[in-house]
């Protein structure tokens, strides 16, 4: 079920300002609610298979000196996202840090002191508006490349993204339908690919040409714009998605990202998450299966041990085969990184590990 | 003078007086009466004659004003000059206070007052004969229009005056007495000195006016209160305080014929049935076996005294009267405390009256803290008089330091180390000192106890100040945040809603101040808070993430990098 979301949050920001200028003027001490968008208050929904957010909330009030500073930067952002919406422009999110940044008076403090400061204030008001960032004329440096047979209208400008060349299409930051129109899509399915270089690589081969399909790179940890297109592929397009990354806890972590969605975002899981998503490779079962050189395998670290026991206990990681792949991690004691295909040449990859995979239907879940 | 009460002319009266030819003793034995050294005897004598006024003063109920000068003459040589404004003392008495050694009323009653054995005064004429072969001046006059004039020495062989100079000056309108010594001495300021005992004398005389002409300039200690103590009575001792010896004289000197009738007339709270209980209990019984009342007190023997004073160790007595006290009481105290130390905060505190071994004392403590003290400071006061000798075995010094300081929230290494001023006094009809030099207080548990709850009692009230004055930080920190942020918020909110962004700042200041109660901090204790901000910062703001709501903070750390 999809997350109304308000078309306008115009409304919404001067409810917000109105409830707390009734307050002061009352003398009460002002709060604004926000949905606590931590782990406590996140939880599995197994039915849709995302990262839901709870229903607990948090009164931020500017009477506690702890939240005084956030506040105030709640509010200003508010009225910076009012004033960008008025005038119809869009900015990104670090322009509105920009616009926001000044000296307080009689201090040395600044209202924002850096943009770390303001991103988390710009989720905190989706959240409790139920809005989007790019409902608020918000965006993000883009991230994310797409290639295939797939045709976009972005803001009027037709795209093929079969003739993007080497480079691919950039995945802009705000992918939504009044932005992004898919006019025409024939691939069969979509190959999310963690690393560029390997995308690259697929998309030298023309992979997406000899199997019909979309190869999208998120460049790591994939932003909210190219979460989102995937999303959409998925549900307008029905491609089912194959989500290619390392063999270790942080390739895996992506993998769940792009699935269930995100602990900090989990009021957008609706938007962000594609459940139905299916984990191609690599696993370390991979190395017997594939016959890959033990050489080139990498030794886990403290880090991929505490890591990979910990997501053990999450429960999106819960299915028998992921427990026994995170397992057998555990006891070969070792990780693999994408580019490790190369050493059973250039074109293993393409030509015959990912075929199989897919006609073996040889999926983690 | 409406406070005099008519009492011009008693000033130490001669009641019961008698001779006692000690001079000689002394006269090889100096040190025992804390003659010890040069800076020692010039204290010695000021304290002898400011002492002495002080008491005079009190008791005709004057308000004092005492002026000593200290003057060097020649190399360790000083002329001491202290006039008070009391009543004076009358033309006869002159030459046997100033000229004979034990002569005096204090000794031989029981009411609370500075001097108690009649021996300091006249110590202090012998000294200056002894080390500079010089006579004692006294001028007196008790408001009569006539000032006497006295030069007088000690003869010491009979322990009586020996009068150089006297004559009578007609017409001067006045009453009061002025003593100049002329000895041999060493004047120092430091710690154990003459300006230090004047200075801790107007601590705890702040009804008093002293001035003090020193060797380097004037020292002048006004007058803080025009209210003096409650005047203390005169008790008749105490059973428990009677030993073997004094029983014996006592019963020697007693005018009371009967036994029974000098128990109950000579000894407070000593009843005919207490006195029965005594006599059965001593076995001093007639032929049928009843206590002997009416036999004569002359008559006892030896072991029926032991027996007596056996007998009142097993027996449950009355309390003595307390009426004889005169605590200082918190007012003056604390007043005496602010005008000479000028500190940030002052409290006292006065214990109810307590007995140790049938003498009735009360224990007052007063605590100063910070402002211009910048340093611990103890000082030790019996009947108003500082105590600047032997702290070490003084009672009062073992029980500040078996006091738990670090429970109030004051440093300590033992004593205090904060800076801070402890006044600590013991009102008694007898203090208890451990030598003829009255500079230590003897460690009586009872009197330990005392001191230690009063102590902690008023350590109590500082500590209450201390943290009221830790969340006034804490509070005006938290104001400061709350309109620091005040401006930008309302300029938001009046962006956003198109209210006037001036009213909703002023409304929020004001709902700052409805919320935040600052207690008025002197400026005393801002200007200490300044000096050690950094400290106190550090605890406010450790405070502040305790309060803080788990807002944020508990998510997973590498999410949502890609933004």
């Amino acid at each position: 079920m999809m997350m109304s979301v308000t078309e306008n949050p115009n409304k919404r920001l001067k409810e917000l300002a109105d409830g707390v200028a009734e307050q002061i003027k009352k003398k009460k001490n002002p709060d604004v609610k926000l949905p606590i968008r931590t782990l406590s208050n996140t939880y599995f929904d197994e039915k849709s298979g995302l990262v839901r957010l709870g229903d607990k909330v948090s009164h931020r009030t500017y009477l506690n000196i702890a939240h005084t500073r956030k506040f105030m930067q709640t509010l200003m952002v508010a009225s910076e996202c009012k004033k960008i919406i008025d005038q119809n422009v869009t900015t990104s999110i670090r322009d509105l840090y920009y616009a926001l940044k000044r000296t307080i008076p009689g201090t040395n403090e600044n209202t924002v002191e850096d943009q770390s400061e303001s991103d988390p204030i710009i989720e905190d008001l989706e959240a409790a508006l139920d809005t989007l960032r790019e409902r608020l004329h918000l965006q993000a440096d883009r991230k994310g490349y797409i290639a295939g047979p797939l045709v976009v209208n972005d803001s009027g400008d037709k795209i093929d993204a079969t003739k993007m060349g080497s480079s691919g299409w950039a995945i802009p930051s705000n992918v939504e339908p009044e932005m992004i129109k898919f006019e025409k899509c024939t691939a069969d399915y979509v190959l999310v690919i963690e690393k560029d270089a390997v995308w690259q690589r697929l998309n030298q081969d023309k992979f997406w040409r000899d199997h019909n399909c979309l190869i999208l790179t998120g460049k790591g940890q994939p932003a909210r714009g190219c979460r989102r297109i995937i999303n959409r592929l998925h549900n307008e397009m029905k491609l089912p998605v194959y989500v290619l990354t390392d063999a270790d806890a942080w390739g895996y972590y992506i993998y769940s990202v792009i699935k269930q969605g995100s602990i900090n975002l989990s009021f957008l899981s609706d938007r962000l998450g594609t459940p139905e998503a299916k984990f191609i490779g690599l696993t370390t079962q991979d190395v017997d299966k594939y016959d890959i050189p033990k050489n080139v395998t990498i030794k886990l670290n403290k880090g991929d041990i505490r890591r990979a026991n910990e997501m053990m206990k999450y429960v999106w990681f819960k299915p028998k085969e992921w427990q026994h792949e995170l397992r057998h991690m555990l006891k070969v004691n070792h990780k693999l990184e994408l580019e490790a295909l190369s050493s059973k040449g250039i074109k293993f990859i393409t030509e015959k590990y990912l075929p199989r995979k897919i006609e073996e239907k040889d999926f983690l879940p | 003078m409406p406070e005099n009460n008519g009492k011009i002319g008693t000033e130490i009266a001669p009641v019961g007086a008698r001779e006692i030819s000690i001079s000689e003793f002394f006269e090889k034995n100096r040190h025992l009466l804390g003659y010890d050294n040069g800076i020692k005897a010039l204290l010695i004598i000021v304290k002898e004659g400011v002492d002495n006024a002080l008491d005079a003063t009190e008791e005709t109920r004057i308000l004092p004003d005492v002026y000593v000068k200290v003057e060097e003459l020649e190399k360790e040589k000083y002329k001491i000059i202290i006039k008070d404004n009391g009543p004076g003392i009358k033309k006869n008495q002159i030459p046997k206070i100033f000229g004979t050694l034990l002569y005096g009323s204090k000794f031989h009653r029981l009411r609370q007052s500075r001097g108690q054995q009649g021996l300091g005064i006249s110590c202090a004429v012998l000294y200056s004969q002894l080390t500079t072969g010089e006579p004692t001046e006294v001028v007196s006059s008790t408001g009569d229009g006539k000032t006497h004039r006295y030069k007088l020495k000690i003869d010491v062989k009979k322990n009586q005056p020996m009068i150089l100079e006297d004559n009578v000056i007609e017409g001067k309108d006045w009453h009061g007495l002025q003593m100049t010594f002329i000895c041999e001495g060493t004047y120092r300021e430091h710690k154990q000195s003459v300006l230090e005992y004047i200075k801790q004398t107007a601590i705890s005389n702040p009804y008093a006016n002293i001035i003090f002409d020193a060797p380097t300039g004037r020292f002048e200690f006004k007058r803080g209160v025009d209210k003096l103590p409650k005047e203390p009575k005169e008790i008749k001792p105490h059973l428990y305080g009677v030993e073997v010896g004094i029983l014996h004289r006592m019963l020697k000197d007693t005018k009371a014929r009967s036994l029974g009738g000098f128990l109950t007339s000579e000894f407070s709270r000593i009843g005919k049935t207490v006195a029965k209980e005594l006599l059965k209990k001593a076995e001093i019984v007639d032929d049928k076996g009843e206590p002997f009342m009416m036999i004569s007190p002359r008559k006892l023997t030896d072991s029926q005294v032991v027996s007596l004073v056996r007998a009142v160790k097993e027996t449950k007595l009355m309390r003595p009267p307390t009426d004889c006290l005169s605590p200082l009481g918190m007012e003056l105290i604390e007043e005496g405390m602010k005008k000479e130390l000028n500190p940030e905060f002052v409290t006292a505190v006065t214990r109810p009256p307590a007995v140790y071994r049938g003498w009735p004392f009360q224990i007052e403590v007063g605590i100063a803290y910070a402002g211009s003290i910048d340093e611990p400071k103890f000082m030790r006061f019996a009947n108003r008089v500082p105590l600047l000798y032997q702290s070490g075995s003084c009672a009062i010094t073992k029980s500040i330091s078996k006091t738990d300081w670090k429970r109030y929230g004051i440093q300590s290494e033992k004593m205090p180390t904060d800076p801070m001023a402890i006044f600590v006094h013991m009102a008694s009809v007898w203090v208890p000192f451990t030598s003829e030099s009255k500079e230590a207080i003897a460690s009586y548990s009872i009197i330990i106890k005392e001191i230690k709850l009063a102590l902690q009692e008023a350590a109590r009230k500082l500590s209450i100040y201390l943290s009221g004055i830790r969340k006034a930080q804490y509070q005006a920190e938290r104001k400061s945040i709350f309109e620091r942020y005040a401006h930008e918020t309302a300029v938001a909110i009046s962006e956003l809603t198109g209210r006037n962004a001036d009213e909703i700042e002023a409304d929020i200041n004001e709902l700052v101040k409805k919320n935040i109660k600052i207690m008025e901090l002197s400026e005393q204790a801002k200007e200490r808070i300044e000096k050690r901000t950094k400290t106190s910062i550090d605890e406010v703001s450790g405070k502040q993430e305790e309060n803080a709501e788990p807002e944020e903070g508990e998510g997973e750390s590498e999410e949502e990098k890609g933004d």
